[in-house]
């Protein structure tokens, strides 16, 4: 399970919007509770493809990732997740997806149109890396 | 040498809930092998089956990737930090094939397509899925035949081929789906023919007419994929339209002389070919490949491209040619790509669309008011039998042709003065006023315009368009020039 604010969803709804036709990307910082990750906070990152493949891919440096990591830990907290967004296709994962992912993050996926975002669910991969589950998402109001 | 390997959070659980673990290694490889070796679990997810680094995962020693040193080769000091770093990648992907079950594929198949097997792109999964493709090709002249020959190679299930014509002797320069063995053949039935032996694996299906707005709906619905190669506009905003209105991707090419262009117009995914291209030219002013030539090479190239989108749509690959034209010159070698926008005005896949069923398209590029001749009682015009027949009687006449040097050189009527279309306002003086004078050049187009540009610029003689041109005297004058 994964809980996050409404405001923070909204964050990452408007984001997606922004950069449709193109794939939005970013960060989910929060804690690993016994019961599941909380989000404190998103963490944008610029989309890395060259521009012919922005719409379809997005790609997290790890010097990104890195510097996303530090930043974190300055605020006491840790990488819990990822979200991106999926310009006018559903918000489950892709095979490709599931090849570049690990299990325990939370992958939240957003589906885009112009100047609107449709679902948005989170994701989690099986430990044997055979599959996507959907995962329980919270949403809490702070 | 001892080294500190630093988990990531997400991997911990695979690694007995330790964030650092201690192993004794030389190389950066060795560490991670003696790692995943106490927690197997680990592996799958830094490694992939052939036991390779997966793409996504980076390993640092201390603060360098080791791809930039010399991989798991990278020899190791005491007291250094490995760390696994994630690039984060994925996307959506067009996953058409869920919830469909995929023809198997026969050992004889399989020994076929290996070269496509063997590659991951392509694999068994996306052998199956050409096997279970369709693709309608319209025409099988120079673009259709690489076209068609390619994707039965390939596999691809069920091809679909339209054409009525027969095989002509000036087809054989690049419509290699034929042979001179075929000559005077319907050309749907050559093609079948050719592509049979090419892959007797594939089903094919012939339809002996012209694409036409009656029958364009019924035929595009039985298939996947259209493939356009017609060589005139009033068909090409034909397969436009009909593939927007039933959303079938449309692997567009066109050839001209030495330059072609290329796209894939798929309204669902970007533009069309309308938003391109809004209104055809005026009748006439894009010459055809039969009035202006074509390097018999190109339409195998530009149609080598289409088989290649076509191929990768079915394979669901990335990186299409949407929103994308590709435009090739032959002769200086060059390759040039626009970006194409979807036009939210566009007719028939905007907004607000205008045209929901398929219209006249013949009336539409006007080709229809320009056939019949018109009206226009300016325009003088003799037959070859009649031109023939005046010569033979002695009349006093000058016969000016338009054409190019080059085409002088393969066939002309004796007695004539060759002044190209383009040079016939400035050379106005070399025709004599006192005489009457026949212009001519390959079918009577360019004739045509040579005699209005003359009127336009103050030609007081009479002139006379020799109707059909060289062609129709060869036909019904004189077999002994050649026909081109």
């Amino acid at each position: 399970m994964i809980s996050i604010s409404e405001s923070l969803l909204r964050e990452i709804r408007e984001h997606g919007v922004r950069d449709y036709p193109y794939e939005c990307c970013g960060l989910l910082l929060g804690r690993y509770e016994a019961d599941g990750k909380v989000v404190n906070e998103t963490y944008p990152i610029s989309n890395a493809r060259e521009e012919s493949a922005k719409r379809n891919r997005f790609l997290i440096q790890p010097e990104e990732l890195l510097r996303g990591e530090q930043y974190a830990r300055s605020r006491q907290l840790e990488v819990v997740g990822f979200y991106h967004s999926h310009p006018d296709s559903p918000a489950v994962p892709s095979r490709y997806d599931l090849e570049h992912a690990w299990p325990t993050y939370s992958y939240i996926i957003i589906s885009t149109s112009e100047g609107h975002a449709g679902d948005l669910y989170s994701w989690e991969q099986e430990a044997d890396r055979s599959r996507f589950n959907q995962e329980e998402l919270k949403v809490t109001t702070i | 040498m001892p080294v500190t390997i630093t988990i990531p959070a997400p991997l911990r659980q695979f690694a007995g809930g330790q964030s650092q673990i201690v192993v004794d290694a030389q190389t950066a490889g060795e560490a991670l092998d003696l790692l995943t070796a106490t927690h197997a679990a680990l592996r799958r997810h830094l490694f992939n089956d052939q036991n390779v680094l997966r793409n996504f995962v980076n390993v640092y020693l201390n603060d360098e990737d080791i791809r930039h040193a010399s991989g798991p080769e990278t020899p190791v000091k005491d007291g250094d930090t490995i760390m696994i770093v994630p690039s984060i990648a994925g996307g959506a992907v067009i996953e058409s094939e869920v919830g469909q079950t995929l023809p198997e594929l026969s050992n004889e198949e399989i020994l076929r397509y290996s070269r496509h097997l063997i590659m991951p792109e392509v694999g068994m999964q996306g052998q199956r899925r050409l096997k279970a493709a369709s693709v309608l090709m319209i025409g099988t002249g120079g673009l259709g035949a690489p076209v068609g020959m390619y994707l039965a190679a390939a596999g691809v299930g069920r091809i679909g081929i339209v054409d009525f014509d027969v095989v002509e002797e000036s087809n054989l320069q690049r419509q290699i789906i034929h042979g001179t063995k075929d000559l005077g053949r319907r050309k749907i039935e050559s093609a079948r023919d050719r592509l049979r032996d090419i892959n007797p694996h594939i089903e094919i299906e012939t339809h002996e007419s012209r694409l036409t707005s009656q029958n364009a709906m019924r035929l595009f619905r039985n298939y996947d994929i259209i493939v356009d190669g017609t060589d005139n506009f009033p068909t090409r905003y034909l397969v436009n339209d009909a593939c927007v209105l039933s959303g079938k991707p449309n692997v567009y090419g066109s050839i001209f002389r030495f330059e072609g262009q290329a796209s894939v117009f798929w309204a669902e995914k970007g533009a069309c070919y309308r938003c391109l291209y809004p209104e055809p030219p005026p009748p006439g002013l894009v010459p055809s490949c039969a009035e202006g030539g074509v390097l018999g090479v190109l339409p195998g190239i530009v149609g080598a491209i289409q088989a290649n989108e076509t191929i990768k749509i079915i394979l669901g690959a990335e990186d299409l040619l949407i929103n994308r034209l590709l435009l090739f010159d032959a002769w200086p070698m060059k390759f040039r790509e626009f970006k194409l926008r979807k036009d939210p005005k566009c007719p028939v896949c905007g907004e607000q669309p205008t045209i929901k069923e398929l219209i006249d398209y013949e009336e539409f590029c006007g080709v229809a008011a320009h056939q019949t001749p018109q009206p226009d009682s300016k325009l003088e015009e003799i037959s070859a039998t009649e031109l023939n027949a005046r010569r033979l009687r002695g009349d006093k006449i000058q016969i000016i042709d338009v054409r190019e040097p080059h085409e002088f050189e393969i066939a002309r009527i004796p007695g004539t003065k060759l002044i190209p279309l383009g040079h016939v306002v400035s050379r106005m003086t070399e025709i004599d006023p006192e005489v009457e004078t026949i212009v001519h050049c390959k079918g009577g187009v360019r004739s045509a315009k040579a005699i209005e540009a003359l009127k336009r610029a103050g030609f007081s003689g009479r002139l006379i368009n020799l109707k059909g041109g060289i062609t129709a005297w060869s036909e019904d004058v004189d077999p002994g020039v050649a026909k081109y």
